[in-house]
């Protein structure tokens, strides 16, 4: 029984390591594509961009109850002027494979809502951004 | 102090109060478009008033509606949302018939507002009453609640929404007196279609400013609410109900 024990350790060792290597650097880089961050419009977003990519989620959610209690429908943080500016130029959307929204949100495996209500689109005229 | 003395002290205060309070300063503010950086007040209270006697037999308020906040139809009457509608009254004896549109009466003590288990639906400040759709789950307690059936659930994946009208699957929704356009300084879009197309039967505006023409029409002409039993002091008014 314990000769089994061990050997069933020992199997299970073997399978862990082939699987650290198979994980490693290039491999997984081909499995999950990287995401595709093409900046179409504008020269700087609203805050810097190590600011906009730890927290957007957050400034939105603030924004939302704003807007949508308050009745402020300030552009700073409005979802539809990071529609305006993010969207591909190509289709218009920030959704799809080069979507800027959804090509780092499936790279991160983080499921987006805000598009099962909003527009994913651009709108046409120009966006208005202030810092 | 004698009577005499103490009232002209008492004018004396009134005037000083009166010179140190006049320069630039209103007591109640002047009602006209917000900037977007100014929170909707309690100073104001949107309303609308339909004179029945103007409505004409036609549907534009509705299409408007329609096309302005992108709710279509699947052509199934049973689950298409609506976010108004047109009602046709018939007096049963006299044959009398009346047509007026029904929506949402944005009333100041709303039955929707009590049943929500979430706060998602709540009434804003200015007295426009609203669903938040991230925070609503679907239970459709609002729906029931309303003696107006003036909300619907959304019961089919949406697409093609407008971007200052969100709408998604598994919320409710009803009309929102066109919030985004009166964020704007316009009105809603039945409004406007109704005094282009239709037969200028509706008239929007601020029921607590004084200058309105609305506070001037419910001021000085008869008007109703549906339901005044309930005692829900509607937003919406009728006249020749």
């Amino acid at each position: 029984m314990g000769q089994m024990v061990r050997l069933a350790g020992a199997v299970l060792a073997v399978m862990l390591t082939v699987a650290g290597f198979a994980d490693a650097g290039e491999s997984r880089a081909q499995r999950v594509a990287l995401p595709v961050v093409k900046i179409e419009k504008g020269a700087a977003c609203v805050a810097p961009t190590e600011e906009m990519r730890r927290d957007h989620s957050e400034m939105l959610l603030h924004q939302r109850e704003r807007t949508v209690h308050q009745g402020l429908r300030e552009p700073r943080f409005s979802l539809k002027n990071c529609v305006d500016c993010h969207a591909s130029r190509e289709t218009g959307s920030v959704l799809g494979k080069e979507g800027f929204c959804s090509s780092c949100h499936s790279y991160a495996a983080v499921s987006i809502d805000c598009f099962e209500c909003h527009t994913p689109l651009r709108q046409s005229g120009a966006a208005v951004v202030s810092r | 102090m004698n009577p005499e003395r103490r009232e002209f002290l008492g004018w004396g205060v009134a005037a000083a109060a009166g010179a140190a309070l006049a320069p630039g300063l209103r007591l109640i503010e002047l009602v006209q478009a917000r900037s977007p950086q100014e929170a909707a007040s309690a100073l104001q209270r949107w309303g609308l008033l339909i004179d029945i006697t103007k409505c004409a037999d036609c549907e534009v308020c509705v299409t408007a509606c329609r096309e302005e906040n992108g709710w279509t139809g699947q052509g199934r009457t049973a689950t298409d949302p609506q976010w108004i509608r047109k009602v046709n009254l018939r007096d049963k004896r006299t044959g009398y018939a009346q047509t007026l549109p029904l929506m949402c009466q944005h009333c100041e003590h709303p039955p929707c507002v009590d049943v929500c288990p979430t706060g998602a639906s709540f009434k804003r400040d200015d007295g426009i009453v609203l669903v938040d759709k991230h925070i609503c789950i679907g239970c459709r307690y609002c729906v029931m609640a309303c003696p107006y059936g003036a909300r619907s659930f959304v019961h089919e994946t949406v697409s093609g929404q407008k971007a200052d009208v969100p709408r998604g699957k598994g919320t409710v929704e009803s009309c929102t007196l066109c919030v985004h356009r009166v964020d704007r300084g316009e009105t809603p879009a039945c409004v406007e279609a109704c005094n282009r197309d239709g037969g200028k039967a509706m008239v929007f505006g601020d029921l607590n400013d004084s200058s309105a023409e609305i506070h001037h029409r419910l001021r000085t002409e008869p008007s109703s609410q549906v339901r005044p039993d309930l005692a829900l002091n509607t937003g919406v008014r009728y006249q020749g109900l």
